[in-house]
């Protein structure tokens, strides 16, 4: 029926599977960055950061990735600017990610009780040194669990990249299934590579979670 | 060399842009009744670990939660036939879309059936109720009535999700899109007023919710 041996279809995928690690990767550490940006903008004292970063939020919390990622490669090209899909993609992906952890982090720095907030008050610390020493250790711990949560819609978010045309793991897969005529094949596989890469952060999410409940309790 | 804007080319597809908005509704709307009708199944099934569908939902909502919509989209439409079930476009994206929420609203759920007190359960039970009599009426009105909220932004992270489903040439809002930036050339402008229209849709379809709660729900939670 075709000449590509089930190999060739195997190393293929893993080779899109690895494309797939490595942008779920960049777009994980660098929004993270982003994000602790969003997060001191949304808890910062003067209202316009606060609210500037709110809009942010709610901006690509409330739009589809795919649009997003439409608007950044259809964008930058009226802007004079020649963008890679690979370059569009963790564009997208990494504003993406930092709304959502900023959102996140939020959530943890708001559950450290207020009197650590009043306490290095006391001590004259700055807001920055409050933040830097006290609080956001103390957050650290709880953003962990939510965090490796998040990452795994990170990872599948990579999926849809392929549709500005980034060859990743599901973009190397519809070409196999067309050049082989075994979609079901092909799909299951591409499925498989994602849970394998998924699965793992899932579970390690549902362990940080049970683990950080349990130690609160002693 | 200035670029000039023009939206009101945009416009001029006003009714491609309205009929795609309605197949994204519509395609949201089929999605979350049903996806809810199985996640409450689920959700039973693996509060009350009901043989063998505890076991059977565990699998379904690991695999579901741990691969790309786009993935379970692709294989709905291009894998399914491959085993004799013929499938067209509309019927792969509500499948796929009624699966991907079914999983999601199974673990929702079922954090909401976990959190029924103790004391409920048996104050119904010395009251000689069945099973089915204490589910519906005592576990869960207030089980929904809690995740409620996380519902919502499921259902609403859905129907953005749902966008893909263009890319099996459903006809909804982005295929829309697609079809009026290939005549107008204006790709920017055309992808910035679709993703106004799913902003607005957005806020929509949890402010409906909301009310959809309050009115089915509330009501017989207390």
């Amino acid at each position: 029926m075709s000449d590509i041996s089930y190999w060739d279809i195997v190393r293929n995928l893993f080779d899109g599977l690895l494309w797939t690690l490595g942008l779920s990767l960049t777009a994980f550490v660098l929004g993270g960055c982003a994000g602790l940006l969003v997060l001191f903008a949304r808890i910062a004292k003067h209202p316009l950061p606060r609210r500037l970063a709110l809009g942010y939020i709610e901006v690509f919390q409330g739009t589809p990735l795919l649009m997003q990622l439409f608007i950044i490669f259809f964008g930058s090209s009226l802007l004079g600017l020649e963008v890679s899909p690979w370059l569009a993609a963790a564009l997208g992906l990494t504003l993406f990610t930092s709304a959502y952890l900023g959102e996140i982090w939020r959530g943890c720095v708001e559950s450290v009780p207020k009197g650590q907030w009043e306490a290095s008050a006391s001590l004259a610390l700055t807001h920055f040194e409050q933040m830097r020493h006290v609080i956001l250790p103390q957050a650290l711990r709880i953003a962990i669990a939510p965090s490796v949560g998040f990452s795994v819609q990170v990872v599948k978010g990579t999926a849809v990249t392929s549709i500005i045309g980034f060859v990743e793991l599901t973009k190397t897969g519809s070409m196999l299934a067309n050049a082989t005529y075994q979609p079901f094949m092909v799909f299951g596989l591409v499925a498989l590579g994602y849970f394998a890469l998924c699965y793992p952060l899932s579970a390690y999410s549902r362990y940080l979670e049970r683990n950080i409940h349990g130690s609160r309790a002693h | 060399m200035a670029y000039a804007f023009d939206f009101s080319s945009v416009l001029e597809y006003r009714e491609a842009l309205l009929a795609g908005t309605v197949k994204t509704l519509g395609l949201t709307a089929v999605g979350a009744v049903c996806g809810l009708a199985i996640g409450i199944f689920g959700a039973v099934s693996r509060a009350w670990r009901l043989a063998p569908f505890d076991r059977i939902f565990t699998a379904y909502v690991e695999l579901i939660r741990n691969t790309p919509f786009l993935v379970q989209l692709f294989f709905i439409f291009f894998g399914l036939p491959s085993l004799g079930v013929q499938i067209n476009e509309w019927q792969a994206a509500i499948l796929a879309m009624v699966v991907n929420l079914g999983a999601y609203s199974t673990e929702i759920i079922r954090a909401g059936i976990e959190a029924t007190p103790r004391g409920q359960i048996e104050a119904a039970q010395s009251l000689a109720m069945s099973r089915a009599q204490l589910f519906r009426h005592v576990v869960l009105p207030p089980a929904l009535l809690k995740v409620w909220p996380s519902l919502c932004s499921q259902v609403v992270i859905v129907m953005l999700g749902s966008s893909v489903c263009s890319q099996i040439a459903a006809e909804e809002l982005t295929f829309a899109a697609n079809f009026i930036q290939s005549r107008n050339f204006r790709a920017f402008e055309t992808y910035f007023i679709v993703t106004g229209i799913y902003f607005l849709l957005a806020i929509a379809v949890r402010q409906a919710m909301i009310q959809a709660g309050q009115r089915l729900i509330a009501r017989r939670a207390r």
